[in-house]
């Protein structure tokens, strides 16, 4: 009973331990941030590597999940008299919830395992060491750059997701099902709320995008420097990110969208 | 060894990465300004660490470290930080940035740490990777050099600065005997002709008594075994440096780690 209770204890600590460190990482990243953007052009870098990686899997799901989901509502819809509604519904969904989240999850597989492989074979590499080693912070000139650069790609890659999930419907809705296009475009128009919805789902994706970059890099920073230590690292980024990203949209979505 | 012109002092240094191990167990050498020191030991005796110590990666258990006569402090970043400018380490696989190019690489310390015109900066490199024989490998990325390549590569970045001291972190490991010799010679030159103190760390015994001015022998428990000129050391009588000089398998340093009796093991025994 003592020795369970002994091992209950320190395994509570480790955790607790953890938590404090990965805290402490998360301030360091907001330390060396603004010294990060004084140097734009790394930033300017990282945006373009860290979005390149995820834009062609985020438009193909993007436009995927358009079609799909104009698809499916105007089945439901149609029931009830509603198909006009479907440009509406399709919208209010990708913006507000499925934009986000489905991107952060892709960004999470996709972008966020490739940041912890990078960073934990630099480690491995010691190139992060010699960079200590010639006075260089690697927080300020590695890290930081990219945590920034996460942080900037993911609402443009949510802005994207949705653009191209609306021009899907708009297809399956329009040209396949016959759904009038300028009943498609105006109840958008009309009823979408660019502070309330399109705004709100910015704020999401912002905020998925430092979870997301944040685990990435303290997984591969923390990483053991060996190759079962990388492959492990890379699988917590996504498995750690995606639930925090899950999680954070239900209280987003409980603080965002609790009054009608 | 004259103490006024001493560079880096290690004074009865302990340290261990956990309270179960110590690497280091009371080590004190001096490293001349100006000289290429040797490091010399088997794998795991502490070597590396030493370096890394030098470095202020880490602080000794016990004792100081005094760099040009001022202790390091890996607490303080700010002296480690300057410190750190007056140093170049040659890691032992180059460590170099795979996501730049060779060009990019050596000019990497110097984007960091200067504000000089890009062709200044163009102009130090191509010296530099000159100095090393690859300016012709300049434009190439890291991936398309061999493992000697990289460590030469390495070295032009590690005096991209013209630091003061040069660390050496097994520098000859894994090289073909040509890219050996040619390491060996660069090492020297460079030396010879920044006046830079050299710190090698390995355990190439031909090599190093080569080169250096003066070398250290240590053993498995982290102490400093002998000490001396190389010509000093290869007339060494001490059991343990006659058996590293030479290369024997078994003698002072166990071929076998610490075990119980085989028989033991086996389950032979009542």
């Amino acid at each position: 009973m003592t020795n369970l209770l002994s091992l209950l204890g320190a395994k509570v600590l480790r955790w607790l331990q953890g938590l404090g460190h990965s805290a402490f990482f998360f301030l360091d990243l907001l330390r060396f941030s603004p010294a990060a953007l004084r140097r734009f052009s790394l930033v300017v870098a990282q945006v373009h590597a860290i979005g390149n990686r995820s834009l062609v899997i985020i438009l193909a799901s993007g436009l995927a999940v358009g079609f799909v989901l104009a698809l499916q509502m105007y089945y439901a819809l149609v029931t009830y008299g509603a198909a006009e509604s479907l440009g509406l519904i399709v919208n209010l969904a990708l913006v507000r919830e499925l934009g986000p989240v489905v991107t952060a999850l892709l960004f999470a597989g996709r972008a966020g395992t490739s940041l912890t492989a990078e960073i934990g074979l630099m480690k491995a590499g010691e190139q992060l060491a010699a960079m200590e080693l010639m006075a260089i912070d690697p927080r300020s000139r590695v890290l930081a750059p990219r945590f920034l650069g996460g942080i900037v790609s993911m609402p443009l890659l949510a802005a994207l997701f949705s653009a191209i999930g609306i021009l899907g419907a708009y297809v399956v809705a329009v040209w396949l099902i016959g759904v009038d296009s300028g009943n498609f475009w105006s109840i958008m128009q009309s009823r979408v709320d660019v502070w309330r919805d399109v705004g709100n789902g910015i704020v999401k994706s912002s905020v998925f995008g430092v979870i997301c970059t944040f685990v990435a890099l303290y997984q591969g920073h923390e990483t053991q420097a060996t190759p079962e230590g990388v492959a492990y690292a890379t699988t917590r980024t996504v498995v750690i990110a995606s639930l925090g990203v899950l999680a954070m949209d239900f209280v987003l979505t409980a603080l965002m969208f609790s009054t009608p | 060894m004259s103490q006024d012109n001493t560079f880096i002092e290690i004074d009865h240094v302990t340290f261990g990465y956990d309270s179960s191990r110590t690497i280091l167990n009371d080590v004190s050498l001096r490293f001349p300004r100006g000289k290429v020191t040797a490091i010399l030991g088997g794998s795991g005796c502490g070597k590396t660490t030493l370096l890394r110590l030098i470095g202020g990666v880490h602080a000794p258990t016990s004792g100081r470290v005094l760099f040009d006569g001022e202790q390091v402090d890996s607490r303080n970043k700010a002296q480690l930080y300057r410190l750190r400018r007056r140093l170049g380490m040659l890691f032992q696989f180059g460590a170099l940035f795979t996501d730049l190019t060779v060009f990019e690489n050596v000019a990497f310390p110097l984007r960091e740490h200067t504000d000089l015109s890009d062709e200044m900066i163009r102009d130090i490199v191509l010296m530099k990777l000159n100095a090393v024989g690859l300016r012709g490998a300049a434009k190439l990325r890291i991936s398309e050099v061999s493992g000697g390549m990289a460590r030469r590569i390495a070295l032009a970045r590690a005096v991209a600065l013209d630091p003061e001291l040069i660390m050496y972190d097994e520098p000859f490991a894994g090289l073909d005997p040509i890219s050996m010799g040619v390491a060996a010679n660069l090492i020297r030159k460079l030396n010879d002709t920044t006046g830079a103190t050299s710190l090698m760390v390995s355990h190439d015994v031909l090599e190093c008594f080569a080169i250096a001015d003066y070398a250290y022998l240590m053993s498995s428990q982290g102490q400093v075994v002998a000490h001396g000129k190389p010509e000093d050391l290869r007339e060494s009588d001490h059991p343990e440096v006659r058996q590293f000089i030479k290369g024997e398998p078994d003698g002072p340093v166990r071929f076998h780690y610490p075990a119980a009796p085989f028989e033991q093991d086996l389950g032979l025994t009542a």
